[in-house]
């Protein structure tokens, strides 16, 4: 791709004021030439991207929709030289698509064959005259490259935005100590366990054992993928902690992936209390702290 | 730094007010276990809620009193380690095995009126089934 | 920022007072809650093998930065007998003292670097870091 386009910032040996307005001129031309063929072009535009099995999450009426709203702003930009309102539309047709699932590569591949489709239409109409195509062609790729360097960026910088928005999200949401009962903490733990978060985790375990005073903990695990020596012995340095303060911690959910790499790496699990699943855990808990749970009956009349 | 010792009913309840050094805490496990027998005690409480640091030796010393005071009848809880003392103790390989533990001195004493409880129905069980 | 702490250990009241002032040190440093509890931890575990292998010796205590980190640097130094086998000494359950064979191996799983040099009868240096993300 590199060889084949001209380098935009290639210094033009010809007077800059003379040279601004011939461009502004050959776009103008340019701009004329795309409008003219603005069909032919976009649905030329339109099958190459499902050639290409770019945006295979899409339909085929969903591509050539955007294909033509792309199309339309595409030749705006090149005309009037302002960027904003392509800009606002790629942000806004990356935050339709990232949700479904459109990679960055699919992104800048579509922008990169239009600018192919523009430029070989370009050539067919200019290949008698090559001193032409040549001065179109320089006048083309700067604001094609611009064009391109905007829809992508905006791309990125929607995905990067949704990324930071996940981890916050997913930040908040990693911890959550409930209470379940009067002196019954549930902690489920949900995705991948790094040293950083198994120690805050454990931090929060025991500032809310303390503040709620609970006696016992139900740490469930089935949300957790895997688990390596270093995350089973911060779960049992956890529950180690956690009966240091006087609660006795349940473990439940572990998966039999996990049950079979424990066994293998040999940590040595037989202080913890584990039970299948987390409602088995609760029940366990419950019976700990003295509550027994009995199906509501009728009220019995009293005579 | 002596550290009190009160004595309630069939218990002993030693309250660490400060920072102890490490003759501070020999000299509280020889209290203890001296007044373990004098009072005829049957449990004992050691509140270390005042100790932001406890090493190996401080763990050492708590787990001593607690199978020395067994020896001579009495169960010993520690209660008030606070959170971040825990973690670091669990850090350095620090579990107190053995030794139980409550989350403060009222946590401490339910604790031990319930050991005393069983203990009592075990006696009562092997009376009447012998 | 390299203005350091010394704290002489001859007895068992120097222990605290060295972690304490590591504790403050920890703290001035904007470790959390946590991180000074550890950090104190494991001066007092240096600081008592000090006491029972070289009877005497002394505690430097100074903040760092490196980069985007802060840190406290803790250097223990001792003119005893030295320790044969760094190697041993720093595995778990290892001591000569009929302690519990936590003070070397412990206070190393605390911190993020452990040094040990030891010369046989000229005496020991243990050197140890704990680090934190600046506006972490």
């Amino acid at each position: 791709m590199a060889a084949k386009g001209k380098d935009p910032q290639a210094p033009s040996p010809l007077d800059p004021q003379a040279q601004s307005e011939s461009t502004a001129a050959l776009l103008r031309e340019l701009v004329a030439h795309l409008r003219q063929n603005r069909t032919q072009l976009r649905e030329e535009w339109a099958r190459r991207i499902t050639r290409a099995q770019l945006l295979t999450a899409m339909t085929e009426e969903e591509i050539f929709a955007e294909a033509t709203s792309v199309y339309d702003n595409y030749v705006e930009a090149l005309e009037t030289g302002t960027f904003e309102a392509l800009q606002a539309y790629a942000r806004n047709l990356s935050e339709r698509i990232i949700p479904r699932g459109v990679e960055t590569h699919e992104v800048v591949g579509i922008v990169l064959l239009l600018r192919d489709v523009l430029a070989r239409s370009l050539f067919g109409k200019y290949h008698e005259d090559f001193d032409k195509l040549n001065r179109i062609l320089d006048a083309y790729e700067p604001a094609a490259n611009r064009v391109a360097n905007t829809v992508a960026v905006g791309f990125v910088q929607e995905r990067e935005r949704i990324i930071r928005q996940q981890q916050e999200a997913i930040r908040e949401l990693s911890t959550p100590v409930l209470q379940v009962r009067e002196r019954l903490l549930i902690l489920p733990i949900i995705g991948v366990i790094d040293p950083q978060r198994a120690r805050q985790l454990t931090e929060q375990l025991l500032r809310a054992i303390r503040t709620n005073r609970a006696k016992v903990v139900v740490i469930d695990i089935t949300g957790v993928a895997a688990m390596d020596s270093n995350v089973a012995n911060h779960l049992v340095q956890t529950v180690e902690a956690s009966r240091l303060l006087g609660a006795t911690v349940i473990v439940t959910g572990l998966s039999p992936e996990i049950a079979q790499t424990l066994v293998t790496i040999g940590v040595d699990l037989s202080e913890m209390a584990t039970v299948g699943d987390l409602q088995g855990g609760i029940e366990e808990a419950e019976r700990l702290l003295g509550y027994k749970v009995v199906p509501l009956e009728e009220p019995v009349p009293k005579p | 730094m002596e550290v009190p010792i009160l004595k309630q009913g069939l218990y002993l309840i030693a309250s660490i007010q400060s920072a102890l050094t490490d003759a501070d805490l020999s000299a509280l496990r020889e209290a203890l276990i001296e007044r373990v027998g004098k009072y005829r005690a049957r449990g004992v409480i050691v509140d270390v809620t005042a100790l932001d640091v406890m090493d190996s030796f401080a763990v050492r010393t708590l787990r001593d009193i607690a199978h020395m005071a067994r020896l001579r009848g009495a169960e010993t809880v520690i209660v008030g380690i606070q959170p971040e003392v825990a973690f670091a103790m669990v850090q350095l390989g620090l579990t107190l095995k053995g030794v139980s533990t409550a989350l403060d001195l009222e946590e401490g004493l339910a604790y031990l009126d319930r050991q005393g409880q069983e203990r009592l129905e075990r006696v009562r069980g092997r009376v009447t089934r012998g | 920022m390299a203005e350091e702490l010394l704290v002489p250990i001859t007895s068992d009241v120097d222990v605290v007072s060295a972690r304490q002032k590591g504790r403050e040190l920890a703290a001035e440093a904007g470790f959390s809650s946590g991180d000074q509890t550890v950090i104190a931890a494991a001066i007092s575990e240096i600081a008592r093998n000090i006491l029972m292998y070289a009877k005497r010796g002394e505690i430097a205590l100074r903040t760092v930065m490196n980069g985007d980190l802060d840190g406290v640097i803790i250097v223990a130094r001792d003119q005893g007998p030295g320790i044969p086998d760094v190697a041993r000494a720093l595995q778990d359950g290892y001591s000569t003292s009929g302690g519990l064979g936590l003070g070397l191996p412990g206070a190393r799983r605390l911190m993020d670097d452990f040094d040990v040099v030891s010369i046989p009868g000229k005496g020991t240096t243990v050197t140890m870091k704990k680090w934190r993300r600046r506006h972490a």
